[in-house]
């Protein structure tokens, strides 16, 4: 079983693989992996399934110039992602942003999962309150219990 | 409620339904990327000419107080695709006297000055976008692609893409007619 996993694992490493390409990075760690923050959350406007850092298109490679070049002149990681928001749209960002066009998606399956859960719910709760049938009316358990009495009172005779 | 609450599945059925019938749709290209320079100002960008070409460069005010709205067109020499729509491109510059402008988008010039020797060129402008930093501001995925802007500047409509084929040059042909470059009569 552990096999497996190694083998799983193994096989997945090359999947990571990044399309930076050596040429393309910073030379300080610390902007570069600023860099790939950035880059991580940016669609690559081809192959749009990728962000840009695994993506070979040529766009994407200008993307990732393009972020370096925004982070070396002092931009935030937010600025960078602005700076590629206001000219791709909000489509270039692979985590949707949360704004009026957005609502739907963002509060969808939460609503339908609370509202499953409130069906799920409701139709427990109904059927636990549901009165036992196999229980006596007051009406029988009286009838049963003059029965009975009249029975006792018989036998005494 | 009980009656109401009958319908519910119903209801449901019917938004499901309507999503998958918009889903699947032919007509519509899920990998349609959605640009935001519609309706607004043009980017801005300044471009040399492309070098051995007699034709001036292109820069943003170019396209700012023009008589009528104009067609930017994104070629580049080594995309097949443009070769298919030049033909259409060449006709809207010559036949129908629409002004043409182009961004060489990552090309050698030497390749772009043969290219349009060979195919003959309709553009008034080509800008030569070498870094193909023109084309990011201009929010392009690929090549080709071609923009329609009104006379003071406003990007009116992208296609992506090759304008070629009935449905795209019909398309494309009405957007130009909105944009006033084109007479109805001329559709």
């Amino acid at each position: 079983m552990l096999r497996l996993f190694v083998l799983l694992f193994a096989m997945a490493i090359p999947m990571a693989a990044l399309a930076v390409e050596p040429d393309e990075m910073l030379d300080d760690p610390v902007l570069e992996a600023r860099a790939r923050e950035v880059s991580k959350g940016l669609r690559c406007v081809v192959c749009l399934n990728q962000d840009i850092d695994s993506s070979n298109a040529g766009v994407a490679r200008d993307l990732r110039l393009l972020v370096r070049e925004r982070i070396v002149a002092g931009d935030s990681n937010d600025e960078a992602l602005a700076f590629i928001r206001a000219r791709y749209g909000d489509y270039v960002l692979l985590k949707p942003p949360l704004n009026t066009r957005t609502y739907v998606l963002w509060f969808a399956p939460p609503a339908m999962l609370v509202m499953a859960l409130g069906v799920g719910l409701a139709t427990l709760l109904r059927r636990r309150k549901k009165p036992d049938p196999r229980a006596l009316s007051d009406a029988e358990e009286h009838e049963i219990k003059q029965f009975i009495d009249d029975q006792q009172a018989g036998e005494n005779i | 409620m009980k009656r109401i609450l009958a319908f519910l599945p119903l209801l449901v059925a019917v938004v499901f339904g309507g999503f998958f019938l918009w889903g699947l749709n032919p007509d519509r290209d899920p990998n349609e990327v959605p640009s935001v320079l519609i309706a607004q100002p043009a980017p801005d960008f300044d471009l040399e000419p492309v070098v051995g070409v007699e034709t001036p460069g292109l820069s943003r005010s170019n396209l700012v107080g023009t008589e009528t709205a104009v067609i930017l067109n994104v070629f580049a020499s080594w995309c097949v695709p443009c070769r298919a729509e030049h033909a259409v491109l060449t006709s809207l510059a010559e036949r129908d006297g629409i002004r043409l402008f182009g961004i060489n988008y990552k090309d050698e010039p030497e390749d772009a000055a043969r290219w349009l020797t060979e195919l003959g060129n309709p553009y008034a402008r080509i800008g030569s976008d070498i870094s193909g930093r023109a084309g990011i501001e201009w929010g392009i995925s690929g090549v080709p692609e071609t923009f329609i802007v009104s006379s003071d500047g406003t990007v009116l409509y992208r296609h992506v893409g090759p304008v070629v084929g009935e449905v795209a040059v019909g398309k494309f042909r009405e957007a130009l007619v909105q944009a006033g470059a084109l007479l109805r009569e001329d559709l």
